[in-house]
């Protein structure tokens, strides 16, 4: 049984190559819905289509909470049941998150992922009419915007933290990829009269209770913008707890890379044949791989963090949103472990995710060792019934 | 349409919506109080930052983005 971890693109990738290999796959998903978060409620996708008639088991709502790699299994939890998964081959494509910087204000209401504004609007959330500001990098602000826009939203800005320099470097890149060309002029002809600023970021927000207005810096310029909401992305961080929390090279474990879709797409469809036993089928792939791979570099380089981002906090600015924990707190430390011991960052229920990826762009610390559960996990099921 | 109660007061909304997106649609912008008393709502929108937990038909620390809205369902927040 080959399980896979993760029903987004890779995930699902993964799982219809291993079934084209005759290969019997489940899938385990934490979401309510297959197509992860870049097609989340996505009805029109093929690739989601195909997944939903494929006859594939998948288990949603569903989160992995402890791997045991020697014994190929993997305690899950849905709905406050757990069970245990045995698999021969665990393909693990969990995806990414977004990396979110701390600065004033940044913990009010109002105040979303860019991808998290997005995926709560695909969930129901209306904006219609909803004044928006769009902040952080890369090329998902601009998909966020489109998306929207299209639903209503008054898009006001777009403040993208690269240089204008910086994304004209991607030119050359973009040439060898003519459907993101296309794609992009698609997403330029959505955004026509959206304010698109670069070398500008998000300096604070500010509200009672709640998100009213964000202050925007750009060059020598500096201003307020009022808002209903604000969509605040700084890239995407691997979903790699479980892979780490599995040890160093676990048997039967092949790892579905994330990042830019295409990448993961085709990551999914290497490790799906490789996994069911068709290594020379993955192999073909891996021209389509290296370019996709390239694209995923240059947008790396393109959209990489200013310094500038890492003095938006003040003193008081949270860092650790879960235990609270400020800027000024966690000064001094040299590491991860020895802040979370010392002020509890890391150990509220976010288990790092959130604060972790911030920590390390704010003070170099490397993350953690990961140990389990992953997840947070009731008690019950961690420890089996006792006999009455 | 889907009716659900949401601290004490009927609510009508889309089914097929996360709980997180029908308490915003709904009006309730405070999800839960931090560890210091601010109010918080949603921000990752996807199941990894817990800012968005709820207590749903008397089960705490639900993750409202994850999970479904349902006929009937009660939340509080």
């Amino acid at each position: 049984m080959i399980v896979v971890v993760g029903a987004g693109p890779a995930g699902i990738a993964a799982a219809l190559r291993a079934q084209e290999c005759g290969a019997r796959v489940t899938v385990i998903d934490d979401n309510p819905n297959p197509g992860g978060q870049i097609w989340r409620a996505d009805d029109a996708n093929t690739w989601v289509t195909r997944f939903r008639s494929s006859g594939i088991p998948l288990l949603s709502g569903s989160r992995v909470v402890w791997a045991d790699a020697k014994a190929h299994s993997l305690l899950v939890e849905a709905d406050g049941v757990a069970s245990t998964i045995h698999f021969d081959k665990l393909i693990l494509a969990t995806g990414a998150r977004e990396l979110f910087l701390p600065f004033p204000g940044s913990t009010l209401p109002g105040v979303f992922g860019a991808g998290g504004l997005q995926v709560l609007a695909k969930s129901g959330l209306p904006v219609a009419g909803k004044r928006v500001v769009i902040g952080g990098t890369g090329p998902l602000l601009l998909a966020v915007a489109a998306y929207l826009r299209q639903h209503g939203a008054q898009v006001k800005l777009i403040a993208e933290q690269a240089n204008i320099q910086s994304l004209a470097g991607l030119a050359p890149e973009l040439l060898r990829h003519p459907k993101k060309v296309l794609q992009g002029a698609s997403l330029q002809w959505a955004l026509a009269g959206v304010p698109y600023r670069t070398g500008c970021w998000i300096e604070s927000a500010q509200g009672h209770g709640r998100l009213q207005s964000v202050t925007v810096r750009g060059g020598r310029d500096i201003w307020t913008e009022d808002c209903d909401y604000a969509a605040i992305g700084y890239g995407l961080v691997p979903n790699d707890e479980l892979r780490r929390s599995m040890g160093e090279n676990p048997a039967d474990v092949y790892v579905a890379e994330t990042g830019e879709v295409d990448l993961s797409f085709v990551e999914g469809e290497i490790a799906g044949l490789t996994a069911a036993g068709y290594p020379e089928r993955a192999l073909l792939l891996h021209p389509k791989r290296d370019k996709a791979r390239g694209f995923a570099a240059a947008l790396d380089t393109t959209f990489a963090l200013r310094d500038e981002l890492r003095h938006l906090a003040k003193p008081g600015t949270f860092v650790c949103r879960c235990e609270d924990v400020t800027f000024e707190r966690l000064q001094g430390y040299t590491n991860f472990q020895a802040a979370k011991l010392h002020t509890r960052c890391g150990m509220g229920p976010c288990q790092g995710r959130v604060c972790g990826p911030a920590a390390q762009f704010l003070f170099g610390w490397e993350p953690g060792s990961v140990r389990p559960p992953i997840f947070p996990a009731r008690i019950g099921s961690l420890v089996p019934d006792k006999p009455a | 349409m889907s009716t659900i109660r949401v601290n004490g007061r009927e609510v009508t909304v889309t089914p097929g919506s996360t709980v997180a997106a029908a308490l915003l649609q709904a009006g309730e912008g405070t999800f839960r109080r931090s560890v210091s008393g601010e109010p918080r709502a949603p921000l990752c929108g996807m199941g990894i930052c817990f800012e968005c937990c709820v207590t749903i038909d008397g089960q705490p620390h639900s993750r409202s983005c994850q999970i479904l809205v349902r006929e009937g369902m009660e939340i509080e927040t």
